[in-house]
């Protein structure tokens, strides 16, 4: 089956930003800002802890259940507004979000994610975050984990989805 | 200010901040908040090696790789500015367990005992940082998103399939941290 450009991007569900409007190269530190904000929001709040990860797996603390809920809380709440009042986009376009189809890659790429979390004690933006607080081996964490993106490219077609 | 800007930021503060990156990035840009994304947009543009999950237009997710280089600014940031030198608490429990794998360091977010160049070239060390990483990339592709995207947006957004990928992770962290992850440490 031969995927166009934007449906390639889709496969991965989340990679379907499209916005039609073209903005100079400087709206981009905008994200760098947000990032940034969340960035120290992760390293104060201890998120970035590989300790705080085991005692969430472990049940013997509420800290992250606590964060991740509220999180979710808050992001649900604002998603809701969003739709409800039509908000539009600082650009004045109406705020597209994808629907995510299942498939059985959120099962088997799940449990090899949670396990993986459980063992690195940091998710995706926590390597980020970690190495800028100077624990510079993390880049070798991070590098794997890109080594780990390219191989499920490779492999992608071989695998039940 | 600054002296309980330092502390550690209690639950309650941390994660609604962390819930209001989702309407901020929908609102001043139409984009969705994800951050495994990245991992697969430095691939399409340094090593694509011709394989169709990677031959797109990556430029288009510029953002996300501006977003990422962020996070790791703030975690400078806080390091520079915001750091306190207290060690971590970590549960009595934990502390006693991991005292008899040799970690017994908690001035870090990581343990250094575990997370750092020596222990690289150690057994558990490699199998931590290196296994670990690569099914964190692995996985997160797989299952089409990771804490971030799934957890967090997927579930903000009443999406069902972003419920099954999160209890999978929480399973698949379980599992390593109370089954697998002790036998590993004891190497």
């Amino acid at each position: 089956m031969m995927l166009n450009e934007a449906q390639t991007r889709g496969l991965d569900t989340i990679c379907i930003n499209e916005s039609r409007l073209q903005h100079k190269w400087y709206h981009m530190l905008k994200y760098m800002v947000v990032g940034m904000l969340f960035g120290i929001v992760f390293v104060k709040s201890e998120v970035i802890s590989w300790f705080r990860i085991q005692e969430m797996f472990r049940l013997q603390s509420f800290h992250m259940y606590g964060i991740i809920g509220t999180a979710i809380i808050t992001a649900m709440i604002s998603v809701f507004l969003i739709k409800k009042f039509n908000v539009k986009t600082v650009y004045g376009e109406p705020v597209r979000l994808a629907s995510k189809t299942f498939n059985k890659g959120q099962i088997y790429g799940g449990l090899i994610f949670g396990l993986g979390w459980a063992l690195t004690g940091a998710c995706p933006g926590p390597l980020f975050a970690q190495i800028g607080t100077g624990v510079t081996v993390v880049v070798v964490t991070l590098l794997s984990a890109i080594a780990g993106t390219w191989v499920y490219g490779l492999v992608r077609e071989r695998l039940p989805h | 200010m600054l002296e309980l800007l330092k502390q550690p930021w209690p639950w309650y503060i941390a994660g609604p901040l962390v819930g209001l990156i989702v309407p901020i990035l929908l609102l001043i840009g139409n984009k969705s908040f994800g951050i495994s994304s990245s991992l697969r947009h430095i691939c399409a543009s340094c090593i694509p090696a011709n394989i169709p999950f990677f031959k797109y237009d990556w430029k288009k997710e510029v953002w996300n790789l501006v977003f990422v280089s962020g996070i790791f600014l703030g975690g400078i940031v806080a390091l520079s500015f915001l750091h306190s030198p207290e060690p971590l608490r970590v549960n009595p429990e934990l502390t006693q367990e991991l005292a008899g794998y040799g970690i017994t360091n908690f001035n870090n977010m990581v343990p250094e005992d575990l997370i750092s160049w020596s222990s690289l070239f150690t057994l558990r060390g490699f199998l931590v940082m290196v296994a670990g990483g690569f099914m964190v990339g692995f996985g997160a592709r797989y299952a089409g998103g990771c804490t971030s995207g799934h957890a967090i947006l997927g579930l903000s957004n009443l999406q069902l399939p972003s419920l099954i990928a999160t209890v999978c992770f929480m399973i698949g962290g379980f599992i390593m941290a109370n089954f697998v992850l002790p036998l590993i440490l004891s190497l």
